[in-house]
């Protein structure tokens, strides 16, 4: 892929590369990773950009402001509510990176349960932590110019957004179905052909239908898609053997905290058994 | 990072690790046990195949089922993939630039643009391996409870044997070029512990073993392991009950497990300065391209050998039981346990990480390089702590890039 030059957004220096910071909250580092994974793009990209400050990737640290952010991660502790703010005055775009940064993460399963139980299931002494009850999205707390999904990302959407707002332009990332991408691979539907629950046809596009080309039913990593029919997924996995503890379960996953599947999966665990 | 100094003594190194608690152990009870692999997973981005095998292997314990033949070949083959990913992300771009003097590999790459550019080549090939085999790089899907949901083609690894041919000549290259390195002189007297197998070197299965004399199954760890909470730090200290604390990772694999490395591997690893023994822990770097080497050859042996299994998994039922699992991640062994209740929900879970068990070596060998090297100045004492701290691979390598010095000189 050509990452290509760029226009600064200033003029005042047609020469200067724009900057690029990547800055980590509460994550596993996995979307990260994938721009280390663009084994072919990396120094491309590196020629395209000036990598300003990538702490996993290097320990020269340049200051802000920056002219793009990559965020992972989502907001769990007191100080990275804060922190969010100053990495938005340090930066001209914004873009969020990822389930944990879009939706909450896997971490925000918290947010349905107390957080203080939690706690002390795992740590001896959880006085020593400094945590808060909920895991919420970037965009709950500052203005995010883009929000890229998945867990993790698709290596693939991210150069083409990297690619797009260097260039000004919008980026073209679907927001239709897995659905779509089945059909497009010519991946045999796993749930009318082999009876197996799938979240597909709730789940954004994007990661290149994997799980069902994989025989396995969609575990909705990269969310919500646009009008996504929860309702009508449910059901149909109620007429496939699932119970109502099995609907919580299959919306609270890594998009948890994601407004549809909230919601879903609040409406099961209301339902008796 | 705190360091107390007492006129040219280190009276006290705190390694103060905040990454915010994300309460895994919590998270996981309630769930199904077959959800235990893809929950685990994001725990790290850099070696999801470690949490998803040691979360198999531990459900399989639980379950009194064991797995062999092509699936657990295919288990040994994504682990390569895992270990050539994540070794090479660590020896080319976050180690050898500590070494060289360089910021990043990014600024490495201007000077030597050919090893870049051919380590990128070796990581993307075993990227190749885990997208093959578990569908993804990063956060793999095709990983059951039981085996595969999908077992891939012979002429799906097939595809992999050029790639891997050439990834033979550049982990060769490699290694040769790693050991050139200057090494400070530096050694540390530490237990190491690793997974030992009758005859393999070891990924998913074995006793853990030390240098020491422990000798133990797995299911015994948490009787020999003691994991504390301390104030400075979200990350958990492991040490041994009775023993204290204790090195896992590359080093130790190597050192456990030496004899059992092919006889051109160790030939190799000799023409590499090594011993049979390596107490320096900066000669990880050179270890841990030794084990990039095994897995490109170990990968090609298994598709070579490979016969697709007649179903890609073996049903597992689920018992009200407790099981445990230990496998060798990249930065060291990761254990997991598990209840299960009576429904197949997991009643309780245990996650011991690899860097929770170096945590107080790391500790330890700061307190000691910095005390040989107090006369540095600040900055230079800083960047060479982290290469100290990298020298582990810790999955704090981002918070090791903005190692914040703290120095109390009285």
């Amino acid at each position: 892929m050509k990452i290509g030059s760029h226009r600064t957004r200033r003029g005042a220096d047609a020469t200067r590369k724009p900057t690029l910071a990547v800055f980590k909250l509460a994550s596993c580092d996995g979307c990260q990773l994938a721009i280390l994974d663009c084994e072919d793009e990396l120094l491309a990209l590196s020629g395209a950009v000036e990598v300003a400050n990538f702490a996993e990737a290097s320990r020269a640290i340049q200051k802000g402001p920056y002219d793009i952010s990559l965020v992972e991660g989502s907001v769990t502790t007191p100080h990275d509510a804060e922190r969010i703010h100053e990495i938005r005055r340090q930066s001209r775009t914004l873009i969020t990176i990822g389930a944990c940064a879009t939706a909450g993460g896997i971490q925000a399963l918290r947010n349905f349960t107390d957080v203080a139980e939690l706690a002390r299931a795992v740590y001896a002494s959880p006085d020593y932590l400094s945590t808060l009850s909920k895991s919420t999205p970037i965009v709950e707390h500052v203005f995010v110019d883009y929000q890229l999904r998945g867990c993790p990302i698709d290596k693939r959407q991210l150069l083409e957004v990297l690619t797009a707002f260097l260039h000004g332009r919008k980026p073209a990332v679907s927001t239709a179905s897995v659905c779509l991408e089945c059909k497009r691979r010519g991946t045999p539907c796993v749930m009318v052909a082999h009876g197996t629950p799938c979240l597909g046809p709730v789940t954004q596009a994007g990661c290149g239908a994997i799980c069902p080309a994989y025989d396995r039913g969609c575990y909705a990593c990269f969310g919500p898609a646009e009008t996504a029919n929860t309702a009508s997924v449910a059901t149909l996995w109620g007429a496939m053997g699932a119970a109502a503890p099995d609907l919580v379960r299959a919306f609270r996953t890594f998009n948890a905290a994601a407004e549809p599947f909230r919601r879903e999966s609040e409406l099961h665990e209301r339902t008796p058994g | 990072m705190k360091i107390k100094v007492l006129g040219n003594r280190v009276a006290d190194v705190k390694l103060r690790i905040y990454e915010p608690p994300r309460f895994f152990e919590g998270l996981l009870r309630g769930r199904h046990f077959t959800e235990a692999p893809d929950i685990t997973a994001r725990i790290c981005g850099i070696c999801p195949v470690a949490y998803q095998m040691s979360a198999i292997h531990a459900m399989e314990a639980a379950c009194g089922v064991e797995v062999d033949g092509p699936i657990r070949d295919l288990r040994r083959l994504l682990y390569c993939g895992e270990w050539i990913e994540s070794h090479v992300l660590h020896i080319a771009m976050l180690h050898a630039p500590d070494f060289l003097g360089y910021a990043s590999a990014l600024d490495m790459a201007k000077d030597h643009p050919e090893t870049v550019t051919r380590a990128l080549q070796l990581k993307k090939i075993g990227n190749g391996i885990v997208a093959c085999v578990g569908g993804r790089e990063i956060h793999p899907v095709n990983v059951r409870v039981g085996g595969f949901y999908r077992a891939p083609a012979k002429r799906d690894l097939l595809g992999l044997v050029p790639g891997l041919e050439a990834a033979h000549e550049i982990a060769r290259d490699l290694l040769k070029w790693v050991s050139t390195f200057s090494f400070p002189d530096f050694e540390t007297d530490a237990e190491f512990v690793a997974l030992r197998h009758p005859d393999e070197y070891p990924f998913n299965e074995g006793r853990l073993v030390s240098t020491k004399g422990l000798d133990i199954p797995v299911a015994d760890f948490e009787k020999h392991v003691i994991e504390e909470h301390v104030a400075h730090s979200n990350a958990l200290h492991a040490h041994l009950a009775e023993r204290g604390p204790y090195f896992v990772g590359p080093l130790a694999r190597y050192n456990i497990n030496f004899d059992r490395l092919p006889a051109g591997i160790r030939t190799q690893a000799s023409d590499a300065g090594l011993g049979s023994t390596v107490k320096n822990p900066f000669k990880s770097i050179v270890v841990r391209a030794v084990e990039v080497l095994y897995a490109v050859e170990e990968a090609l042996r298994i598709i070579r050998d490979y016969e697709p299994p007649v179903r890609p998994f073996v049903e597992v039922t689920p018992r009200p039981a407790t099981g445990a699992g230990c496998t060798e991640a990249p930065r060291g062994i990761l254990y997991h346990r598990y209840r299960l209740g009576p429904d197949g929900l997991i009643a309780d879970a245990r996650i011991v990480p690899p860097t929770s068990q170096n945590q107080k070596i790391i500790e330890d060998d700061l307190k000691r390089f910095v005390e040989a090297h107090l006369a540095l100045p600040d900055d230079q004492l800083t960047l060479r702590c982290e290469q100290a701290i990298r020298n582990y691979d810790p999955c704090i390598s981002c918070a090791t890039h903005f190692l914040k010095l703290d120095v109390e000189r009285e």
